[in-house]
């Protein structure tokens, strides 16, 4: 019984109906991961993980800090790439292509995956050239374009009502939930197939948190998702597959419902139900 | 004397010690400051700005072949200076960790140190002599290796200043290493950087030693760069060293324009930033 603590404290209807789909049809894997190692210098920080990520699903990491989970996402747009001395092996496939593979394109993977930070970095332009500065580098000039674009990507976002009046104004003007909000919509701008999200909501208060996860509710009918966080009742109620990482090690990968019900490790029944963490 | 009474008077000590060391250090920056608006201010007139420098023993006349002069220098000398310097900023920022990037730094703040008057043999050397003539383009390269370390320097640390996270995210959405640095990194540090560009102007406008063996001087109103060229500097440097009243009071209305155009300059250059800033600010 008290491994069913966390759960009774959330909303039944927001767990329920991600079972049904998921478990009548076979959906591809999007991204498929095969003994994946990640080394910053010397030491090693992922350890032969090996994961499916299926296609316009909400697939959450879990796990205590510094287990490797942020690593792991940053490495499916190659963002470590820009430490130095750090570098992957083994294969991370998207649409069966390895990313890690000779002439893999990373200015074009980037595109394709997009990703939010666990801090929002809005750039020090306006609301309308942070959401249209993806397309402004992908070469899109014309003006119909750039302002159909924005205003699509700002009402997926979720945005648009509270910014249409001023998309001029600086976007360091918006509330922290605002900014992250934003970054989204920058992000789905360049229209990519995958979203990487770093603890999107660690940094906001708990209204600003609810509409992320509202937004990422939605955003799962078009886009891919992965999802770091450390928040337990959050990957509860956004995901439909959770991935629990510990110490650069993949302990276990499954549906959401599995891994907070009836996981297979003892030590991912201590993690979710609050034992340790 | 109580213990506490003592650890009173010891802090009141250094108190009146600081507040002295201030009064010490203004004193001089104020009298410069009142000596030149008292002589210079009265000496200023109409002519002075429009006027050529009469023949020796003629009085009136004006420096508007110098003051134009001066424009032209300092801006072949940012022509010259803010590309390279700006760009050798971002070069030590995107590779702050290569052993060229360590040479090229202390390069820079070895230069930096450079007194000016050697400087100015240095442009000699390079642009005077092989054309065997002094020019105005020689003076404003003179003033551009005076600039050059200023900017290059401001440039790295203020780029080293934007967070990491706004590399991140233009790099996240496909952009290039170069178009990461110029459309997002670069403009997040622009206001800090134009401060340094203005301060290194600033800096170089007043200088005479680079300027006397490379622009020269030039008693007619000359815009050819290829020609010597006169300078407030210079101007006021020549004058002041002669033994006419009239020359003198010139003298000490070109040092008055001067320190106006400095200060002019770093006004305009707070202005600037903080109009820059308000799209910035975090």
């Amino acid at each position: 019984m008290t491994t069913l603590m966390p759960m009774m404290t959330m909303e039944p209807t927001m767990l329920m109906p991600t079972s049904p789909a998921t478990a009548t049809s076979y959906v591809p894997p999007k991204i498929t991961v095969q003994n994946f190692n990640f080394f910053y210098g010397d030491a090693h920080v992922l350890h032969d993980i090996s994961l499916e990520v299926p296609e316009r699903q909400v697939t959450a990491l879990i796990g205590p800090s510094g287990c490797g989970k942020s690593t792991f996402v940053r490495s499916i747009n190659r963002m470590n790439d820009i430490i130095p001395e750090a570098h992957g092996e083994g294969t991370i496939e998207i649409d069966g292509r390895n990313i890690y593979g000779p002439g893999t394109d990373v200015v074009e993977l980037r595109r394709r995956v997009g990703m939010v930070f666990q801090k929002s970095n809005p750039f020090p332009k306006s609301i309308y050239e942070n959401v249209a500065y993806g397309l402004k580098i992908g070469g899109v000039r014309g003006r119909g374009q750039l302002n159909e674009t924005v205003e699509k990507s700002l009402r997926r976002a979720a945005l648009w009502d509270e910014v249409k009046d001023r998309l001029n104004d600086s976007a360091f003007a918006l509330s922290g939930g605002q900014q992250q909000r934003l970054c989204i919509a920058r992000a789905l701008a360049v229209d990519p197939e995958i979203l990487l999200m770093d603890e999107p909501a660690s940094a906001l208060d708990p209204i600003a948190t609810t509409k992320i996860e509202e937004l990422i509710w939605e955003l799962k009918a078009n886009y891919t998702i992965v999802i770091v966080t450390h928040n337990m009742q959050q990957a509860a109620r956004v995901s439909d597959r959770t991935a629990f990482f510990m110490l650069g090690k993949l302990v276990e990968y499954g549906e959401t419902n599995t891994i907070f019900m009836n996981p297979r490790e003892k030590i991912t029944e201590d993690y979710v139900t609050g034992r340790f963490g | 004397m109580s213990n506490a009474a003592r650890r009173k008077m010891i802090s009141r000590l250094a108190e009146i010690f600081c507040a002295f060391s201030v009064v010490v250090a203004l004193v001089p920056l104020a009298l410069i400051l009142f000596y030149v608006v008292k002589e210079g201010f009265g000496a200023l007139n109409w002519a002075f700005f429009t006027h050529m420098p009469k023949p020796v023993g003629e009085t009136g006349g004006g420096m508007a072949n110098a003051i134009v002069g001066t424009l032209i220098l300092v801006a072949i000398a940012a022509l010259f200076a803010v590309p390279i310097g700006c760009m050798s900023g971002i070069y030590l920022s995107e590779y702050p960790g290569s052993r060229f990037a360590d040479v090229v730094r202390f390069s820079a703040d070895v230069l930096n140190g450079v007194p000016s008057i050697v400087i100015g043999i240095f442009a000699y050397g390079l642009v005077v002599l092989p054309v065997k003539r002094f020019s105005a383009i020689a003076g404003g390269v003179a003033l551009g290796f005076l600039m050059l370390p200023i900017i290059v320097r401001t440039t790295e640390e203020l780029l080293r200043l934007v967070p990491g996270g706004l590399r991140e995210g233009a790099l996240a959405l496909g952009a290039t290493r170069s178009r990461a640095v110029f459309s997002v990194i670069l403009p997040a540090a622009l206001p800090g950087i134009l401060t340094g560009i203005l301060v290194a102007l600033a800096r170089v406008a007043g200088e005479t030693a680079p300027l006397l063996f490379t622009a020269f001087n030039n008693t007619f109103f000359s815009t050819n760069v290829a020609q010597p060229m006169a300078s407030l500097t210079v101007q006021v440097y020549t004058y002041a060293n002669s033994a006419f009243d009239d020359w003198h009071r010139q003298a000490w209305a070109g040092a008055f324009l001067l320190v106006m155009m400095i200060l002019t300059l770093s006004i305009v250059a707070r202005l600037a930033v903080r109009r820059l800033e308000r799209m910035n600010r975090p």
